[in-house]
């Protein structure tokens, strides 16, 4: 770590184990110092380079699936008939609801005035965008001819064709694209404050300049504050119905149809959970270890981890009421259909992987209950890896089991993903680090001038 | 050929050669081009072995390049160029003027199987033939057709058909073959003919015939053997011991009302059984309960007929002989050796003895062509005694032309090869080296012949081992002739010019006596001339008439008093069946005996029953799997008579114990792209001495497993499972006719479903025009013959997709049949469910395309518009009935020149990426539409038949409009066997199907 202009006491700071939101050391000037000096450093740290190293030949990898998978057809994949959408269809909704956590960190808890989330916010809303970026490459490949993907976009032609409105396909274009849109507004918009720092305090001309661009005249008067508080209001208030919508539509391209197992009413609020569930899950996952690499324990604090932890705990068990509603209905319809599908579920040939989601996703956050674990980061970590996976296998229950076995049984199958199945897939995930990797490095990853709202004042007039 | 290359060619050529110090001066490009070194060059640059680039794996494309290569070599190398030979092929039944670019034209020709013909009318566009229909007026056909014929427009644009004359290895001339057999003929006349042998299938073709009698006549030392390997040796053979005379049986099934089948599977294999279909399924309408005839079967390898059975007992295939002992001497002939049997079997054969008699002179017994001739004359026998000759059996000659005992035949040919009397053997359209006996060694004796000529489609095993090769004529381009089941003489007429300039067997044989220079066409026609078949008409007249009907009407064979008598002595004392396990030899269900193995949409539809394709296996019931601790797909030794064969398990329910069953067709070593090498060949355990089934097999596994892929079910095997679950949906509706009788609506009381009217939604589509479309399938009459998968294949352009997609589960089949068990493993019912698009009211395809590429036409239909859909499979996964299919890859090929011409120009060739699905033959529908409006008038019922339909021998499929109520779709839809599948879900299908009605013994049931 560099200390040339720090003035925060590093070995306190990087132990800081107490209740407080940002750690007791800190003031206006050295928040601005310590997450700054992050990104404007001259020595870029070995371990950045090393992680970049490793994740480019999996973007790489990701190029070359996706290249092959456009030269060849989708039946690289190990998709059939019956089982029409596999890892494509799982993989967008877990990466969508994955998003999901960042605009719920800042949006809703913005509005309900959860300052907490001030030092995580940032982070969250670049996970959101990145993650959405990784979801809408899979619609958009797993469709047969991706060439032709624009043609569920509403543009005006001269044979009057048009989208079939009541398609919930077509309701995720708009649900998705109005997402990634505000997303990436919200995020920018609510870093321009911090652009227009590191202008100020970039040593090379070049960076200053750059950075000047992107903080488009940011002076930090009161009036573009007063403007910048209310535009950030108005998103905020744009984004919270958002973050029930989009995962809610999501769940339409399975509610909506007659597949037993995916016609159900609970999906939307039950994969909204989901998606927080996940989310939430993967800001620990993210979190914890940059805490660690950067010294962040003073600004993302133990307090904060607890937190997050017991939101993971609160959504876990909404989405564990889903599978016991999904279980309980489909005794309770008296449909052979649904009760076969979910006895099918918990003992045909996908049982292993039912079970393994039922473990992950109910049992293992289960040690949440426990203050101690809720303030270890390393069992958070694991706890938060395990949700991310059970989450995925969730998404692979609902997708693969009700399609493989469902109405005729003369043409129930199996599917497994292939190669290129699972090299998409973790070349999405590269693709997501590898962009969190540039972000943390070139933009400030904590937003300093909301941190400096938490601040408490007294800590800051004897620099005045 | 381009030209430009082939000179371009000759030059390097040429100029290499000079370099390498060929003559200094040289005339011509040819006298270059005689050279050796220019030959070696040329052997180098061009392989002109079919063999050296199967050799190694190339594409498609590359090997197709590679052959036009080696026919410009050809050129290059004989004469410089050679002129296709004018010749008018086609009479036209219209006048050309009448030819419009874009209307089909149909004309009368005949499908020859195993030497037998079916009448087909053959759908031509633009001079390119593109689909087989049976030809409504033939007989034996009456506008149905089976697998093989429906497929064989495919076989004959096969990219790998033998394209051109191979002397050992090389390819060059028919005239340098016709110098060479001149030369050898010439050595004969000594000789009498003596060295000379000529090798066919079965021969019922009168001209061909005539032919080989002439040459007989010139060379009287000569011998003429005939061979098919699924021989019908053991119906002549039983014919001779009942009659002393080998003559041919024909049954009047539809006469019978109580029918007793021993071994034997009349509805889907054998001469005539497309016409015994029809008029079987004729008394299978289960709204006419009254008139149901009622079936009895015994089996060993199930079958399709016994899956249509009342009453099935399922037995070795050796055991059959003695419980056909016990009944016929219940039924009065006086015969021993009869099987006692257990209490059930007893119960069994007493019942079916009495019901026989009880329907004396209208029911009908028949057996299986692998059952030994005892069987048969006892069949023979039964049949007499009842009462049944005349009324529901009749007999007459042969309608072979020379009927023998094919085994004795191939035999005593083998004989003379290998005591070095054949000189010249001339095989044609047989493949010997592949299918003969393994025991007989073919290859082995073939070596001592001095010359050796096999014309076939293919190069083939035969082929190989040959110093020449033909290549033949397919049946659509070349004139022939042939009796089909019951003597109808039949005309072959081409439909187009041979494409590699193949010569059909008239001609090969034309060229054995002097004639080479004779046509298909003129053979045949003088020959007609000659034997007087049109009687006191004028010929020409008589000759156009024939070609346009495509056979002569009135032409059976007259039937011929015979009778059985007192066959005791002739059948002996029951031999019983052979100790150990059996094994049972029968012809695949697809590929036959070999002879399609290279035709991609019989490889790939799925064999009755076990639904495999691509593939053959050792086929065992679940106990001895059981007993073995063998699963599907595990590998066994298989030893059989000191030979050996490894073969994939698969296990199919209701197979009796200690008996396996293996097909034969598989383990091609040279059968082109698609069939070399797929399966394992059952010939190479086959023995002359018993060719159909036999004791003392030995069955060890191996610990090896061989990936074998069947269409459903294709990872679980679980019977009891699928049953209940399949029942539970009540997919399958079967009742009985004594229920049926109490309660009508029993089949629509099977499963409870909402009222379609009690909607709170209103309905969607009007349906306000004069049509809507509707189909119903009756179950009762479908015995899964696969006939309509074909036919829609090949009207449809379905792809081919090959064994590692249909491993994938992406076969592509708009239509498919669906089979389900019922009851014990060992001795399950087995149920056939044709299931095409159901063309929902409400279907829930259309609601989830995002783009519209699947929408509701105001005629009823689900439309699917290729060029529209974007390919996100939700409409398929949303489809209850799993009909949609995908192209995952790109699997139609647009660029096989010969496939091209093959397909249906009125529907979209697929591209990658796009659903597609059964359209109800939406373009047929177009086309009745159309003559409609331009007579300004209603589409008139029964006018439009779907592909489907219009194929299936049971006449089980039924199309029409359904807004008409006097049209016949909706009268059966009016029935009370009338439901729909998974109506419960709203999707208001326009598929319907009657159900199932069993028509068992009281006294069996009981």
């Amino acid at each position: 770590m560099s200390q040339q202009d720090q003035a925060v006491d590093i070995e306190k700071v990087d132990k800081y184990t107490g209740d407080g939101f940002v750690a007791p050391e800190y003031n206006n000037t050295t928040v601005t110092q310590k997450i700054s000096n992050i990104v404007l450093r001259a020595d870029t740290p070995w371990g950045w380079y090393l992680a970049v190293a490793v994740l480019l030949p999996v973007v790489g990898m990701l190029g070359i699936s996706i290249t092959w998978l456009v030269l060849i057809g989708t039946g690289v994949w190990g998709l059939n008939v019956p089982v029409g959408w596999g890892f494509a269809i799982i993989n967008f909704v877990w990466w969508i609801g994955i998003g999901h956590a960042g605009t719920l960190i800042s949006a809703i808890l913005h509005l309900m005035r959860q300052d907490w989330r001030n030092s995580i916010n940032r982070f969250a809303e670049a996970m959101t965008i990145f993650a959405v970026m990784c979801a809408v490459m899979f619609p958009l490949l797993h469709v047969g001819r991706p060439w032709l993907a624009y043609w569920l976009l509403p543009l005006p032609n001269t044979m009057s064709l048009w989208p079939q409105w009541r398609s919930p396909l077509v309701w995720d274009v708009f649900a998705v694209s109005t997402y990634f849109t505000v997303s990436l507004i919200f995020w920018y918009m609510g870093m321009i404050p911090d652009l227009g720092t590191l202008r100020d305090r970039a040593k090379h001309p070049v960076v200053a300049r750059i950075y000047g661009i992107f903080a488009m005249g940011w002076r930090g008067a009161s009036s573009h504050w007063a403007r910048y508080e209310k535009a950030y209001l108005i998103l905020a208030g744009l984004s919270t119905p958002l973050v029930l919508s989009v995962h809610s539509i999501v769940s339409l391209d399975f509610a909506v149809s007659l597949i037993p197992g995916w016609h159900t009413t609970v999906f939307p609020p039950y994969f909204v959970a989901g998606a927080i569930y996940a989310g939430f899950a993967m800001v620990l996952t993210l979190t914890i270890p940059v805490r660690h690499w950067f010294g962040l324990q003073g600004l993302i604090t133990t307090r904060h981890l607890e937190n997050m932890g017991k939101v993971t705990l609160a959504t876990g068990f909404i989405v564990v009421y889903g599978y016991a509603m999904e279980a309980f209905i489909s005794w309770y319809s008296a449909s052979p259909y649904e009760g076969f599908m979910m006895w099918n579920r918990m003992t045909g040939q996908y049982a292993p992987v039912y079970w393994a989601l039922i473990f992950c996703n109910a049992v293992s956050i289960q040690i949440l209950w426990w203050k101690r674990a809720r303030r270890s980061p390393l069992v958070l970590f694991i706890v938060s890896l395990i949700v991310g996976v059970g989450m995925w296998l969730e998404r692979f229950v609902i997708v693969v089991t009700s399609l493989a076995n469902d109405y005729m049984p003369s043409s129930w199958d199996y599917y497994a993903g292939t190669i290129w199945d699972w090299s998409l897939y973790i070349g999405t995930i590269g693709f997501f680090l590898f962009m969190m990797c540039l972000f943390i490095r070139f933009l400030p990853m904590i937003p300093m001038s909301e941190m400096k709202m938490i601040i408490p004042k007294h800590r800051n007039k004897k620099d005045a | 050929m381009n030209q430009t290359s082939e000179r371009h060619i000759t030059e390097a050529g040429a100029m290499n050669a000079r370099k390498n110090g060929a003559p200094e001066y040289w005339r011509s490009l040819d006298q270059l081009a005689e050279t050796e070194e220019f030959q070696s060059f040329m052997e180098k640059e061009f392989p002109q072995h079919v063999e050296e680039v199967k050799a190694n794996p190339v594409s498609r494309r590359k090997f197709l390049k590679l052959m036009g290569a080696s026919i410009a070599l050809a050129g290059a190398t004989a004469s410089a160029c050679t002129r296709q030979p004018s010749e008018k092929i086609i009479p036209y039944v219209l006048p050309p003027e009448e030819i419009v670019p874009g209307k089909p034209l149909y004309y009368a020709s005949a499908y020859v199987h195993d030497g037998v013909a079916n009448g087909i009318l053959v759908e031509s566009h633009m001079g390119r033939p593109t689909k087989v229909e049976g030809n409504p007026e033939h007989p034996a056909s009456l506008g149905s057709t089976d697998v093989f014929a429906q497929a064989s427009v495919l076989t004959m644009y096969d990219p790998d058909r033998s394209q051109s004359v191979i002397r050992r290895g090389r390819i060059t001339t028919y005239d340098a073959y016709l110098n060479e057999l001149n030369e050898a003929l010439s050595n004969q006349v000594e000789k009498q003919g003596g060295g000379i042998r000529v090798l066919t299938g079965t021969v019922t073709s009168p001209s061909l015939h005539g032919q080989l009698e002439t040459l007989l006549a010139r060379y009287p030392g000569a011998r003429w053997h005939q061979y098919d390997p699924v021989t019908l040796d053991n119906a002549r053979e039983g014919s001779r011991l009942a009659f002393g005379e080998i003559v041919s049986t024909r049954c009047d099934v539809d006469k019978a009302d109580v029918i007793l089948s021993l071994d034997g599977d009349f509805l889907t294999t054998g001469p005539g059984a497309v016409r015994y279909a029809r008029d079987f399924a004729a008394r299978r309408d289960g709204n006419d309960p009254d008139n149901m005839n009622r079936l009895y079967v015994i089996e060993s390898t199930p079958s399709l007929t016994g899956a249509q059975a009342d009453h099935l007992l399922n037995r070795r295939a050796g055991e059959i002989e003695g419980l056909a002992r016990s009944i016929a001497a219940g039924l009065g002939v006086s015969v021993s050796g009869g099987v006692e049997g257990d209490e059930d079997t007893q119960r069994w054969v007493s019942a079916v003895v009495d019901d026989l008699r009880a329907h004396a002179g209208a029911c009908l017994v028949v057996t299986g062509d692998h059952q030994p001739p005892a069987v048969h004359a006892l069949v023979h026998a039964m049949n007499d005694a009842l009462g049944n000759t005349g009324n529901t059996v009749t007999y007459s000659e042969s309608i072979e032309a020379a009927p023998v005992n094919q085994t004795e035949s191939i035999t005593t040919l083998v004989n003379d090869m290998g005591s070095g009397e054949v000189d010249l053997l001339v095989v044609i359209g047989a493949n010997p080296v592949y299918s003969t006996p393994a025991d007989l060694a073919f290859a082995a004796a073939l070596d001592n012949v001095a010359m050796r000529v096999h014309a076939g489609l293919y190069h083939d095993e035969t082929a190989e081992l040959c110093h020449w090769h033909l290549p033949m004529a397919h049946d659509l381009e070349a004139w022939s002739d042939a009796r089909s089941y019951d003597g109808t003489l039949t005309v072959v007429q081409p439909l187009i010019a041979p494409l590699y300039r193949g010569r059909s067997a008239h001609e090969i044989v034309a060229a054995l006596t002097g004639n080479a220079m004779k046509k298909g066409y003129d053979i045949v026609r003088e020959h007609w001339q000659a034997q007087g078949y049109h009687g006191s008409q004028d010929f020409e007249t008589f000759w156009q008439t024939t070609v346009h009907d495509g056979f002569i009407a009135g032409s059976a064979l007259p039937s011929k008093a015979a009778s059985a008598g007192d066959i005791a002595a002739a059948v002996g004392e029951a031999s019983g069946p052979e100790a150990g396990t059996e094994l049972i030899f029968r012809a695949d269900p697809t590929v036959w005996d070999g002879h399609y193995a290279n035709n991609g949409w019989l490889q790939e539809l799925p064999k009755p029953l076990t639904k495999l394709t691509w593939d053959n296996a050792a086929l065992m019931g679940p106990a001895m799997a059981n007993r073995l601790g063998v699963e599907n797909t595990d590998v066994v030794e298989l030893a059989y008579r000191d030979r050996r064969v490894n073969a994939p398990v698969w296990i199919l329910p209701g197979h009796p114990d200690e008996t396996v069953t293996v097909h034969l067709g598989y383990g091609r070593r040279r059968a082109g792209q698609l069939g070399t090498n797929a399966g394992f060949d059952a010939y190479s355990i086959r023995s002359s001495t018993g060719p159909d089934f036999g004791g003392g097999l030995q069955v060890t596994p191996t610990g090896e497993t061989f990936d074998i892929y069947s269409t459903q079910d294709h990872h679980a095997m679980e019977l009891e499972g699928m049953g209940s679950m399949s029942r539970d949906r009540n997919l399958i509706r079967v009742s009985d006719i004594e229920t049926f009788k109490d309660d009508p609506h029993v089949i629509q009381e099977m499963w409870e479903e909402p009222d379609p009217e009690r909607n709170l939604y209103p309905d969607e589509h009007a349906y306000d025009g004069p049509n809507a479309w509707g189909m119903v399938i009756d179950l009762n009459k479908c015995n899964g013959c696969n006939t309509c998968t074909i036919a829609c294949q090949s009207e449809n352009n379905i792809s081919v997709v090959g064994k590692e997609e249909v491993a994938n589960a992406r076969e592509m089949h708009w239509i498919r049949i669906d089979r389900y068990y019922r009851g014990d493993l060992d001795a399950p019912e087995t149920f056939h469910q044709p299931v095409p698009c159901m063309q929902c009211e409400n279907a829930p395809c259309e609601l989830v395309c995002p783009v519209g590429a699947t929408v509701h036409s105001k005629e009823g239909l689900n439309d699917m518009v290729y060029n529209r859909c974007v390919g996100t499979r939700y409409c398929s996964n949303n489809c209850p009935y799993k009909v949609r299919r995908f192209n995952f890859y790109l699997y139609a090929d647009f660029e096989t020149p010969s496939l091209q011409l093959g397909r249906n120009p009125d529907v979209t060739v697929r591209s990658r990426g796009v659903m597609e699905k059964c359209t109800y033959c939406v373009q047929r529908i177009n086309v009745a539409r159309i003559e409609a409006k331009k007579e300004d008038r209603d589409i008139a019922d029964g006018e439009i038949l779907t592909a489907c339909q219009q194929a299936c021998p049971s006449q089980a499929i039924t199309f029409g409009n359904t807004k008409d109520a006097d049209s016949k779709v909706s009268r059966l839809k009016a029935s009370p066997l009338n439901y729909g599948m998974l109506t419960d879900l709203l999707t208001k299908p326009r598929t319907t199907y009657l159900g199932r009605i069993r028509n068992p013994n009281p006294v069996l049931e009981a």
